[in-house]
C-alpha cells in the first residue's frame, strides 16, 4: 500500500507556545480547515446559485462520495470501486421509495421514512459488498468491487420494474421539510455543506479512535494484528459500513442536486472517475477528496471551454482526465496534497535556512 | 501394482509423474460421492440434448430450440471469453498486474482487425494485424511503464485504469460511437446442421438444429489454443521458465533467466490474444463503444470464478460465466446479471481463490 500513507498530523508548534490554552492550539493546527469552513459558510453572500449548488454543492456531495472510498482505502487499505455503486444504490432507493416522475415504481412514502430507509439499504448493501471483498487483499478487492459495480450497473440498465431501465428517474427534488423549501438553492446549499462537514469530521474522529488506529494497523499489518486478537475482517467489514454511510448520504444528495437517476450515474465512468478523484485528490488525508472533486468539477465545467478556446476538441475531456490521472499516479501517488505538503515542507525548510 | 505405485507417489508426493488416467481414477477413488453426480449432470444433459422431449417438459423448461440454442450460445460465448480472458490471466498470474486496460486491448484489437479486413479483404489476415498491433501495445506498456514500478501492485493497476480512459477515449475519436460488424468470410458463412434433434413434425420427421458455421469453428478454435497453451506451459522449456516465474520471480531471476524477456513476452502474447478475441467479438457480435468495459468485467467474473492466474481456471470460469449469461438471457432476461453475479458470490464465499486457483 505504497499510495496509503498514514494521517500524520500536522504538527503543532507545542514548543513555541507552552503556555497556551488547548482550544488556542486546536485553532492554531487546524487553521487552514477552520478558514476553509469560514469560506464557505460565508459564501452564500456572494456567490451566485450556480457556483453555490453546480460548483461548491457538487464539489462537496461528490467530495463526501470519494471521501467514503479515501476512508477505505487511505485508513483500511481497500480500495473499494463500489462507493460510487453504494451511492448509487442510495440514489436509486430515494427515487423508488420516495417521489418521482414514474408513478408505476415510485411508492411516495415521505421522505422521513424513504431517506433513512434509502439509506439504510444502501449501507446493506455496502457492508454486503464489504463481505464480499474484505478477505481478499489489494488488487483483488479492486477486481471483485469493480465487478460489483457493473454488475449493478448492468442490472438498472436491464430491470425495468425496480430501475426503470435505461431511463432512470427525473423529477426528485429535495423536500419540503420543517417549513423550509429544501429545493431552494441557498438552504439546499448549506444541507450539502452540513453534511459534508460532519462526514469530513466523523472521518477525521474515526481515524483517531482506537477503531481507526486499528483499522490503520490492519492496513499495514493484518496478520501481526491477528496475532495481537483483533479480528482483520470484522475490522475491515467494519469500515466499509461506515463508509456506506457516508456514500449513502452523498449517493442522496446527489440525486436531489440533478433531479435525477440513471444508470449512468452508476456507470464504469462514474465508478473510475470517483477513484480518479480519490486518488488525485490525494489518499493520505480526508481533505484530499474534497480537493480532487474540486479540480474535477472544475475541470468538468470548464475543461470544454478551455479545451475549445484552445483549438483542441472540447469532447475530449476523458483523455485530459485520464492523462492527468496517469501523471498523477506515476509522478506523485500520494496525489496533489501530497505535491502540496512536498512544496510546504521545502517552503518551510528554506524559510528556515533564509531566517538563519 | 498400480495402486504400489500410487501409494509411493503419493507418499513421497510427486504426483507429476503419474499418469493423466491414473490421476482421474484416484480422484473418483477419493470424491466419490461427487463422481456420482457430475456422472449423473453428464448423463442429464446428453439426454436434454440429445433425445427429443417429452411433452410435459417444453411447458416448464420453453421449447428445446431454445435450449439447446442457449446451451451452445452459451459454451460459444464461453470460448469467446475464455480467448479474452485467458490473456488476462496470464499476466496477473505471472506478473501480479491487474491490467484493467484488457478491455481496451480486446476492442482495439477488434477495430484495427475491421480496418485490416477491409483493407485487405482477408479475414485470417486481420487475425495478424489484430495480433501483431496489441501486442505492440502491450510490449510498450511493460517496458515504457511497469518495468518502472515493478512490485507495486496497486500503483501498476491504476495505472492500467488511467490508460484504460485514454484509451477508450480515443477510440471514440477515431472510430466514432458506431457499431462494426466484422463480415464473416464465405467459406465459414452460413448455417450447419448439428445432429441434434429439436422438433418432431407431425409426420414423425426429425427437426434438427441449424447452427451458424463460423461460431462452431471459432469455438474449436478457441479450444485449440487453449490446449496448445496448456501444452506450451506444461511441456516446453519457455512453459516451464513462465511457471517457475509465477510461482517465485525472484528466484528465477537469480537463476540466471532473463525476467524481463520473459515479462515482455508474456505481455505481447496476453494483449495478442486479446486483440484476436476482438476480432472474434466482431465477428459473434459487434464491436463497438464498451464494449471493452462489457469484456473486462466479463475477464474479471471468469477469472475470479475460476481461479486468478489459472490458464484450466481461465477456461471453466469462462465456460460457466458464458452459459450462466445466456441461460439467464433466456430463462430471466431481468435479471441476467444478477445470475452471473450470485456465481461470483457464492464462489467467492466458499473458495475465495477460485474453482481452480492456489492460494
Amino acid at each position: 500500500m505504497a499510495l496509503a500513507q498514514a494521517t500524520d498530523r500536522i504538527p503543532s508548534d507545542v514548543g513555541a507556545a507552552p503556555r497556551e490554552g488547548a482550544f488556542t492550539r486546536w485553532v492554531s493546527a487546524n487553521a487552514p480547515i477552520l478558514l476553509l469552513g469560514l469560506v464557505l459558510l460565508l459564501l452564500p453572500s456572494v456567490a451566485s446559485d450556480f457556483i453555490l449548488n453546480q460548483i461548491v454543492g457538487w464539489t462537496l456531495i461528490l467530495g463526501m462520495i470519494a471521501l467514503s472510498l479515501m476512508f477505505l482505502a487511505g485508513f483500511g487499505g481497500m480500495v473499494s470501486l463500489a462507493q460510487m455503486t453504494t451511492a448509487g444504490v442510495a440514489g436509486y432507493m430515494i427515487t423508488v421509495l420516495g417521489a418521482s416522475s414514474i408513478p408505476t415504481i415510485s411508492l411516495f412514502w415521505p421522505w422521513w421514512v424513504a431517506a433513512p430507509l434509502a439509506i439504510i439499504i444502501a449501507i446493506a448493501f455496502g457492508t454486503l459488498a464489504g463481505a464480499l471483498s474484505a478477505r481478499t487483499e489489494g488488487i483483488y478487492t479492486i477486481m471483485i468491487t469493480l465487478a460489483i459495480a457493473v454488475a449493478f450497473f448492468n442490472l438498472t440498465l436491464q430491470n425495468w420494474s425496480i430501475f426503470n431501465g435505461f431511463n432512470g428517474f427525473t423529477s426528485v427534488p429535495a423536500p419540503t421539510a420543517f417549513g423550509i423549501n429544501w429545493k431552494a438553492p441557498i438552504p439546499f446549499y448549506y444541507l450539502v455543506l452540513v453534511c459534508a462537514a460532519a462526514s469530513y469530521a466523523a472521518v477525521v474522529y474515526i481515524s483517531r479512535a482506537p477503531f481507526g488506529l486499528a483499522l490503520q494497523g490492519v492496513r499495514d499489518n493484518p496478520r501481526r494484528m491477528a496475532a495481537i486478537g483483533y479480528n482483520v475482517i470484522a475490522h475491515r467489514i467494519a469500515a466499509y459500513t461506515f463508509a456506506a454511510l457516508i456514500a449513502a448520504v452523498g449517493g442522496i444528495l446527489m440525486v436531489w442536486l440533478n433531479n435525477q437517476i440513471s444508470p449512468g450515474t452508476v456507470g464504469i465512468e462514474a465508478t473510475i472517475d470517483l477513484l480518479v478523484i480519490a486518488v488525485v485528490g490525494g489518499l493520505g488525508h480526508p481533505i484530499g477528496a474534497f480537493v480532487g472533486a474540486f479540480i474535477y468539477v472544475i475541470l468538468r465545467t470548464f475543461a470544454l471551454d478551455a479545451l475549445v478556446a484552445v483549438g483542441l476538441d472540447g469532447r475530449r475531456f476523458q483523455t485530459i482526465i485520464g492523462l492527468g490521472f496517469l501523471v498523477i499516479v506515476l509522478f506523485s501517488p500520494d496525489g496533489v496534497i501530497g505535491l502540496w505538503r512536498r512544496w510546504f515542507a521545502r517552503a518551510r525548510r528554506s524559510g528556515a535556512r533564509s531566517d538563519r | 501394482m498400480a495402486m504400489a505405485t500410487d501409494n509411493v507417489a503419493a507418499d513421497s508426493g510427486m504426483l507429476h509423474h503419474v499418469r493423466r488416467g491414473d490421476a482421474l481414477a484416484r480422484w473418483i477413488g477419493r470424491h466419490p460421492v461427487w463422481s456420482v453426480i457430475i456422472a449423473a449432470a453428464v448423463l442429464l444433459l446428453l439426454w436434454l440434448v440429445f433425445a427429443p422431449w417429452p411433452a410435459g417438459f417444453e411447458e416448464v423448461f420453453g421449447r428445446k430450440r431454445l435450449f439447446i440454442n442457449a446451451l451452445i450460445n452459451g459454451i460459444t460465448l464461453g470460448g469467446l471469453y475464455f480467448l479474452v480472458a485467458s490473456g488476462f490471466t496470464l499476466i496477473f498470474g505471472l506478473m501480479r498486474n491487474v491490467n484493467l486496460a484488457h478491455g481496451s486491448l480486446y476492442l482495439f484489437g477488434g477495430y484495427m482487425g475491421y480496418e485490416a479486413g477491409e483493407w485487405t479483404g482477408s479475414w485470417l489476415f486481420s487475425y495478424v494485424v489484430a495480433f501483431v498491433c496489441c501486442a505492440a501495445i502491450g510490449v510498450a506498456m511493460q517496458v515504457l511503464i511497469f518495468r518502472r514500478m515493478e512490485g507495486q501492485d496497486l500503483r501498476q493497476t491504476l495505472v492500467t485504469l488511467g490508460l484504460a480512459l485514454v484509451f477508450s477515449d480515443l477510440m471514440v475519436w477515431v472510430w466514432g460511437g458506431n457499431a462494426f460488424q466484422i463480415t464473416t468470410p464465405d467459406w465459414l458463412a452460413g448455417p450447419v446442421r448439428t445432429p441434434i434433434v429439436v422438433a418432431l413434425r407431425s409426420s414423425g420427421e426429425a427437426v434438427f438444429l441449424q447452427y451458424p458455421r463460423v461460431r462452431l469453428v471459432i469455438f474449436l478454435a478457441a479450444v485449440v489454443i487453449g490446449i496448445a497453451m496448456w501444452l506450451a506451459l506444461n511441456r516446453t522449456r519457455i512453459g516451464m521458465i513462465i511457471r517457475a516465474g509465477v510461482d517465485d520471480r525472484d528466484m528465477l531471476s537469480v537463476l540466471g533467466y532473463r525476467v524481463q524477456l520473459v515479462f515482455v513476452t508474456v505481455f505481447a502474447f496476453g494483449a495478442g490474444l486479446a486483440g484476436m478475441a476482438g476480432i472474434v467479438g466482431g465477428t459473434f457480435q459487434s464491436i463497438s463503444l464498451g464494449e471493452d468495459s462489457h469484456f473486462l468485467l466479463a475477464s474479471l467474473q471468469v477469472v475470479i470464478v475460476g481461479g486468478m492466474g489459472s490458464i484450466p481456471g481461465a477456461a471453466l470460469g469462462a465456460l460457466i460465466i458464458g452459459l450462466a449469461e445466456q441461460f439467464g438471457l433466456v430463462y430471466f432476461p431481468s435479471y441476467a446479471t444478477v445470475l452471473t453475479f450470485l456465481i461470483m458470490v457464492v464462489v467467492l464465499a466458499l473458495r475465495p481463490q477460485g474453482l481452480l486457483g492456489r492460494r
